[in-house]
């Protein structure tokens, strides 16, 4: 995919969640390899992932997701969507997790055992394949909703914080697999708090409530705000927009 | 939306329910053996009684059991699919709202039989319950009265939000239904109002197709007279699932 076609185009975004006006007209486009989704706590970074994954209720404004309407029945098999708290079965082991959703998903009897062995390995839980996710420890249980999203090779993955509560092994571990699988050809979505591991993106967004306030590489948001590292700029962009 | 069901999809639904419920090992003995260990008290308690009050109240129970049970499985489980995300999940997955619900009706539906398999066994081969057509019958309408309860179920977990509140809708549900269904008073002699109240309640029903299978001298036309109240029954049942398919939505504020 050349970067000319985005693989989503944001136009005027309007959500309101209650009285709450969350995204007021936003305009975005993400493009493949790694986007980082960077801003502080309840700045909309959670809500715009959820309106490009079509679960969130919209006010106004058009989201395209891979040439079609965000929510469209054809895009449901070809974006993966990781919340914040794993949305897995803790009272079934992480095995069975998986075979469920690769069935939902319509992978075939002969298919489910191999896409299952293949993200067990991907996220390194192969070991931990017959516990009960219940046991798991809280970066484990959030692994194993991330290997739910690996089980169809997605065109799009949407990633809410994956690697909150992940020690700092597993975090570098996490993003090479996010770049292993951008050179595959999958356009991933990385949301965070964390702004050292901005640094790992190709391209950053930088969110401030309900507004994109740089959209770059790493490297030229540093540039433009003369700092050293991104948490240096973003302080100085939010100082100037203030 | 163009294919409400897929038969793999809802399989596996019904598998997965399964094999949560199954690793839950004091649920299942619960199940199993709750409604069995009433019947017998419930014998117990009308032993010296003379004449055959069991007879009367016993197959009431046998459908109000399935009904109330399965009601709360049913809306704590889904109330914990709701909350924990994984609800959400499946909807932005190829999974029909269909599929989810029918998922879950077909595998309570699985242990309602299991259940009332044994309940109509204990109550009839060793507690002298007089049936006098054949027992399929009755467990046919344990199942049907059993899916009503999950439908209900799946309704009301979309009204609460916490599993405190799911709870509290069993009192609130279940147990008017239970005063006027006919096992208290009979559904004759109750006031004109709760007649009519009595007539539009699906528990009513279950219990008359109990009643029916169990208290007719005329066998053959027995099982057609339960078969229109259990009609009714899968009436109220389908209308509570597609009621249910209206509050899985895919988009939420």
């Amino acid at each position: 995919m050349s970067a000319e076609t985005p693989v989503v185009t944001v136009s005027g975004l309007v959500v309101r969640r209650g009285r709450r006006t969350v995204l007021d007209g936003l305009d975005l486009t993400i493009g493949p390899g790694v986007t980082g989704l960077l801003g502080p706590s309840g700045c909309g970074k959670s809500t715009l992932m959820r309106a490009l994954v079509g679960v969130q209720r919209t006010q106004g404004g058009a989201v395209d997701v891979l040439g079609l309407p965000a929510g469209s029945r054809a895009l449901r098999e070809r974006i993966g969507y990781v919340t914040q708290a794993a949305s897995v079965y803790d009272d079934l082991t992480v095995t069975e997790n998986l075979r469920f959703f690769a069935r939902v998903l319509g992978l075939g009897r002969a298919e489910v055992g191999a896409a299952v062995a293949r993200v067990l390995d991907e996220v390194d839980l192969a070991e931990h394949r017959d516990a009960l996710v219940g046991r798991l420890s809280g970066g484990q249980r959030s692994r194993v909703s991330l290997a739910v999203a690996l089980l169809r090779r997605p065109d799009l993955l949407v990633l809410d914080e994956p690697t909150v509560g992940l020690d700092p092994v597993l975090r570098v571990d996490l993003w090479g697999l996010f770049h292993r699988l951008a050179d595959g050809g999958t356009a991933v979505l990385v949301s965070s708090h964390v702004m050292d591991e901005a640094e790992r993106c190709d391209r950053l967004l930088l969110m401030r409530e309900g507004a994109v306030i740089a959209d770059e590489t790493p490297a030229a948001i540093k540039d433009a705000a003369g700092a050293a590292t991104v948490e240096e700029a973003f302080l100085s962009l939010v100082g100037g927009a203030r | 939306m163009s294919r409400f069901v897929s038969l793999p999809v809802t399989l596996a639904v019904a598998l997965r329910v399964l094999a949560q419920l199954r690793r839950d090992r004091r649920t299942v003995a619960m199940l199993l053996v709750l409604p069995t260990a009433l019947m017998s008290l419930l014998w117990w308690v009308f032993s010296d009684v003379p004449g055959d009050s069991f007879d009367g109240v016993g197959p009431a129970l046998l459908a109000i059991f399935p009904f109330t049970v399965m009601f709360l499985v049913t809306s704590v489980t889904t109330l914990r699919e709701r909350s924990s995300g994984t609800l959400e999940r499946l909807l932005a997955m190829p999974m029909g709202r269909g599929d989810f619900l029918l998922g879950y009706a077909l595998a309570f539906a699985l242990t309602a039989l299991a259940q009332s398999v044994l309940a109509v066994g204990v109550s009839t081969w060793l507690l002298g319950l007089e049936v006098p057509g054949p027992l399929w019958q009755l467990t046919l309408v344990a199942v049907v009265v059993a899916v009503l309860g999950t439908a209900l179920g799946l309704l009301v977990s979309a009204f609460a939000s916490t599993e405190f509140q799911a709870v509290q809708f069993m009192p609130a549900v279940v147990i008017p239904q239970l005063l006027v269904c006919g096992l208290f008073v009979p559904r004759e002699a109750l006031p004109g109002v709760l007649g009519a109240i009595s007539d539009v309640l699906p528990l009513s029903y279950a219990v008359d197709a109990m009643t029916a299978l169990t208290t007719a001298d005329a066998v053959d036309g027995a099982f057609g007279e339960a078969l229109a109240d259990l009609a009714v029954v899968a009436g109220f049942a389908v209308g509570a699932l597609a009621l249910g398919a209206a509050t899985l939505r895919r988009r939420t504020p």
